[in-house]
């Protein structure tokens, strides 16, 4: 059976399209509402929402797990039942493009909330009589119009590679399945029961396989969105000026006075088809200033999220203890190393190189005179794609949804694995799984009645 | 129909057409209930009997069992009346799935359930074959028999198990018989089909019954019941069973040749038998030819009662030519002189198709009509009994105007079984599985009587002082729990080695019994026995409570989506409503609603072919009705 999805859950979900517009708006309906935005956002006045008046407006953060700001946003409060779902309504304006608003939405989920189904709120706002009758059918003509669009992606999905993933994905799961139900209905019968060990390992193979979806879904996200690259070093090295040869046009301030850079710069280019966005941060230092400071820690934040980091040293000097500091900060990233300024002679040594021992990748370039700027695209596209080709054609990426239902799954099958871990009995197992085929079931749209039992009396020589 | 005839004389409240493991149960509760009642019976030297194996039990029949007995139905009682072994299933796994399994006396078990029935105040056996069903006013009225007269009631209650036009297959022949040796009811059908129900035909077999003398046990597996006090029944007392074994041994290369030479004569092949019988119950002759590679079958030679030299042999259905079933038998070891008393068979009738009942086992065409047993698509004494059972308690509400009794199938087993058989298209006789139900983890078998006695309670069939024994038995859960949580262990080195004398590892603050607890290698009655006085509570009581916190986490999500499927299932739907006229559902759901016409909304989403989407409408659509 399905997992139920009650009107009583608070549901969320992107109330404009995403990336299209200069403000995205992230909208929570139900009891919980409130509660999900006081543990996601802070107030710039301090004021909790639980305190806000309805129809009233908030500016303050978004803050994320690690306690950092994701995006200031302004957030209005609808209390029920003067809202249009009648229930408790948040909305929270955001800066436009998909990365905050998907952030935002994706704390939103961890902190309790549930993907809104297509139409809900318009659902929810019928069932409990906001809209009157004579919308009713409207309503279903909306439902209908989202049901079929999501179905459309949904189809598209099952004939692409992704869906015949999860596909088998979901078949894997119903064969191990199938092998711990079976020993307990059919307990005397003379079954060839396998062993937790040998399940075990499948339930890890399943997995494996799982996270690589979410791994490869965040390729597609960067085809779909771009590839961010920051580009870090320490002041003067010639960060902006390897960005502007990247874009091949003048945006930054490039001086010669180090710290110009102050707040970080973004420019979008492709590179083959593959749009980057690229940011210089500001030169990492020790600085007393404080304006710079804050700079400085947004270059920090910049560099975590970034799907590469290309490191710039300046081979005129010596290596000390600020590049070596700014590499520490980058070395478990995706990055590459530019040794900048080849155009005015190398005097670094060999040993100093030796330093970044655990850099991916080492280009000689002259930002200035473009020298080495081919290679350093080629070696981006690269450290991406592992030198694979990849082809879009070919990858159809799984959505958002797909991608909250998998990472569903994986708690659930490390659930089963732990419980047998401790050789607790299979009717335990059994119930985390049960639960994860029928989530499997929801993206691939195979929700039969009766699967496991049909698939025993397949498999099995039932009729002692 | 002469209705001053009807009223003086041979008017019931309820008349059950059948005796079996449903009308018995069925009449049972509609007499206690105080209501006159009349089973009618083709043979009455054959109530309650057991045609198949000679057993009451197993992986999820005992949920049904017990929760029967929960509610005050007959069954489990009996059944600990007449016990010759019993044996604990599942043993080594969580108690959701711990099942009993008892060998029965079959001839005993007619006669205890005959004189139950013979002494039960308001309830009346005659002979007699039932071939029509007076309606009046789209309400049942009563019943005809071949003899002639009429008997006139409020309610009919039919529970003719595989006698309506039952047809016996046996190698290349075939006649018509109930079951072997009995008269079929032929004209019955008739009778429902021009009242407009619809009807198809499954089928089902039973394996052959040996001379318990000419088997040579010396060489088999014994498979003895247990030697620890057990019952069925939570108001008996439990106690050390009777202990007749049963024993295991295997078709081998021989048999399998031998079946493979004969297949033309098994209905596989013969064509004698185009309908479907349970997958759970395959003949030896389908297991060797779809599992070609199996080198072996097991064959459990089971006791049919103690005054019987008949055994009864699982595994080995079939329904060849009884000569070759006597050579094909004598290639088993310890069965090489073994004579056949009674031949194995198939037997074909007709069932009632799905749709056509409301979760009350009441008609929803004709009124004051209830189904139950084979006839609705089931298989096994245990399901025939739940149902009948469910459909006299409401057979009897009808008439005493009160509320219906529905058990849900986030209630009980019971509850999972009528809802999946009138709602699910059946593909052969249904049998009541663990993995059936979504709950399998609360619906356990050692709770049965709390989740089920407050109903039965409610119904009238269970007494107060059964009533107050079960609040009393929650109550006390409760207590425990609590002491549980406020008896605290504290570090010291005497504790901790208490600790590591009943294998886990030492505290290291000052822990209560209730985190002990979810330690998984932690048993309770050890825990209780170094720490605790044990007098405190009984062990039943400690076990209950120790249930409720080793795997809170796995009842608290099932009872939340238990609670979820609660919001769906009181969700009424108007019987009259016409999906065809509903905007926006596709049109398998419009065809499939139309068909199944569901209760409830719950019902609907159960329903194959109906998505998640459609239920959204119907739920828009409805709400619409609504004002």
């Amino acid at each position: 059976m399905i997992v139920k999805k009650t009107a009583k859950d608070t549901i969320a979900a992107l109330a404009t399209r995403a990336g299209e517009s200069a403000i995205c708006i992230i909208r929570l309906s139900g009891s919980a509402s409130v509660k999900i935005a006081d543990r996601i956002y802070k107030a710039k006045n301090g004021r909790p929402v639980k305190q806000m008046q309805t129809f009233s407006a908030s500016y303050g953060f978004i803050i994320d797990k690690k306690k950092e700001t994701l995006d200031q946003v302004i957030l209005t409060l609808m209390k029920a039942p003067k809202s249009y779902t009648r229930e408790d309504i948040v909305e929270i304006n955001c800066h436009g493009g998909i990365f905050a608003a998907n952030k935002i939405l994706e704390l939103c989920i961890d902190n309790g909330a549930r993907l809104a189904e297509p139409g809900e709120f318009t659902k929810r706002a019928f069932l409990n009589g906001r809209i009157d009758l004579s919308q009713a059918e409207a309503v279903i003509e909306i439902i209908n119009a989202k049901t079929e669009e999501s179905m459309k992606i949904a189809a598209k999905n099952i004939n692409g590679k992704t869906g015949e993933k999860i596909k088998n994905l979901k078949s894997s799961v119903l064969d191990v399945l199938v092998e711990l139900e079976a020993s307990i209905d059919f307990i005397e019968e003379d079954l060839e029961i396998t062993p937790y060990e040998k399940i075990r390992k499948k339930i890890e193979d399943i997995s494996g396989e799982i996270k690589t979806l979410i791994e490869d879904e965040k390729r597609g996200e960067i085809i779909k969105n771009g590839l961010k690259i920051v580009i870090a070093g320490k002041p003067n090295v010639g960060k902006s000026s390897l960005l502007n040869a990247l874009a091949k046009k003048e945006k930054a301030i490039v001086t010669h006075i180090p710290g110009t850079t102050r707040d970080a710069i973004e420019e979008i280019l492709y590179i083959d088809g593959i749009p980057v966005i690229l940011t210089d941060t500001a030169g990492i230092r020790k600085s007393r200033n404080i304006i710079e400071k804050i700079g400085v820690g947004k270059s920090i934040r910049h560099i975590e999220e970034s799907d590469l980091v290309i490191m710039v040293i300046d081979c005129t000097g010596t290596i000390d203890k600020t590049d070596l500091e700014i590499y520490k900060k980058i070395k478990d990233k995706n990055n590459i190393l530019c040794i900048n300024k080849t155009d005015l002679g190398c005097i670094i040594k060999k040993s100093d190189i030796n330093k970044f021992a655990s850099a991916k990748n080492i280009i000689k370039i002259s930002a200035k005179h473009g020298k080495g700027i081919g290679r350093l695209e080629e070696c981006i596209k690269n450290s991406v794609f592992d030198g694979k080709e990849f082809n879009i054609e070919d990858r159809i990426f799984i959505n958002n949804r797909q991608k909250n239902i998998l990472k569903n799954v994986l708690t659930l099958l490390k659930s089963a694995n732990d419980a047998m871990k401790i050789n607790m009995s299979e009717e335990f197992p059994v119930s985390d799984l049960k639960i994860a085929n029928n989530l499997l079931g929801e993206i691939t749209g195979q929700i039969i009645a009766d699967e496991v039992l049909d698939k025993i009396f397949s498999k099995f020589c039932i009729g002692k | 129909m002469n209705t001053g005839y009807r009223k003086k004389n041979k008017h019931y409240d309820v008349i059950v057409v059948g005796a079996g493991h449903a009308g018995c149960e069925a009449a049972l509760a509609s007499a206690r209930l105080g209501l006159k009642t009349l089973i009618l019976t083709i043979n009455l030297d054959k109530i309650a009997l057991m045609p198949c194996n000679p057993s009451i039990g197993g992986v999820g029949k005992t949920q049904l069992v017990l929760e029967l007995d929960a509610a005050g139905g007959q069954m489990a009682k009996t059944a600990d009346e007449t016990a010759i072994q019993m044996r604990i299933l599942n043993r080594s796994r969580g108690p959701a799935v711990q099942a009993l399994r008892a060998q029965i006396d079959k001839k005993e078990y007619e006669i205890e359930m005959k004189k139950i029935l013979e002494n039960t105040n308001n309830l009346v056996l005659v002979q007699g074959t039932v071939d029509n069903i007076i309606v009046e006013n789209n309400r049942a009225a009563g019943v005809t028999i071949e003899s002639g007269p009429a008997f006139y009631s409020d309610s009919i209650i039919v529970t003719s198990g595989t006698f309506l036009q039952g047809r016996i297959i046996i190698g290349k022949k075939d006649y018509a018989a109930g079951r072997m040796g009995e008269y079929p009811s032929m004209k019955l059908t008739n009778s429902l089909k021009s009242l407009g129900f619809e009807m198809d035909r499954f089928q089902t077999a039973t394996p052959p019954r040996l001379d318990k003398r000419t088997i040579d046990f010396s060489g088999l597996q014994i498979q003895a019941g247990e030697d620890i006090p057990v019952s069925f029944s939570s108001w008996n007392k439990e106690k050390i069973f009777e202990n007749i074994p049963s024993f295991l041994t295997y078709t081998n290369e021989e048999t399998h040749d031998f079946i493979r030479k004969n297949i033309e004569f098994s209905p596989i092949k013969s064509g004698m038998v185009n309908t479907h019988g349970p997958r759970h119950c395959p003949s030896i002759d389908r297991k060797v030819i779809n599992y070609e590679n199996k080198k072996r079958h097991p064959v459990f030679i089971e006791p049919e009662g103690k005054y019987s030299n008949e055994a009864y042999l699982q595994g080995l259905t079939t329904s060849m030519p009884a000569n070759i079933q006597q050579l094909m038998i004598n290639t088993v070891p310890g069965l090489e002189k073994a004579r056949i008393v009674r031949p194995g068979y198939a037997v074909e009738y007709d069932y009632l198709l799905p749709g056509q009942l409301k979760h009350t086992l009441e008609s929803k065409k004709v009124k004051n009509l209830f189904f139950a047993g084979q006839i609705i698509g089931t298989s096994g004494y245990e399901e025939a009994a739940a149902l009948g059972f469910v459909a006299g308690i409401n057979a009897s509400l009808n008439i005493l105007q009160k509320p219906p009794f529905i058990l849900k199938r986030n209630e009980c087993y019971i509850g999972v079984l009528i809802d999946d058989i009138i709602t699910k298209e059946l593909y052969e006789p249904y049998r009541i599985y663990t993995s059936r139900s979504e709950y399998r983890l609360i619906l356990r078998p050692d709770n049965a009587d709390i989740r089920l006695c407050k109903k039965g309670y409610e119904a009238g069939l269970i007494k107060d002082i059964q009533y107050k024994k079960v609040l009393e038995k929650i109550n006390n859960i409760n207590l425990c729990i609590k002491f549980l949580t406020l008896y605290k262990i504290n570090p010291t080195v005497k504790n901790n080695i208490l600790l590591k004398e009943i294998g886990t590892s030492a505290v290291n603050s000052t822990t209560s019994m209730y985190s002990l607890l979810k330690r998984p290698e932690i048993n309770i009655m050890d825990l209780v026995k170094i720490f605790a006085q044990a007098e405190k509570f009984n062990d039943k009581i400690f076990k209950q409570a120790e249930i409720n916190i080793k795997y809170k986490g796995y009842i608290e999500r099932e009872l939340s989506e238990a609670r979820k499927l609660a919001n769906i299932d009181n969700y009424y739907i108007n019987n009259e409503i016409d999906y065809f006229k509903i905007n926006g559902l596709t049109h398998e759901a419009k065809e499939k609603l139309t068909k199944t016409k569901p209760e409830t909304l719950g019902q609907a989403s159960r329903v194959a072919g109906v998505s998640p989407s459609d239920i959204s409408i119907l739920m828009i659509y409805l709400k619409q009705y609504e004002k």
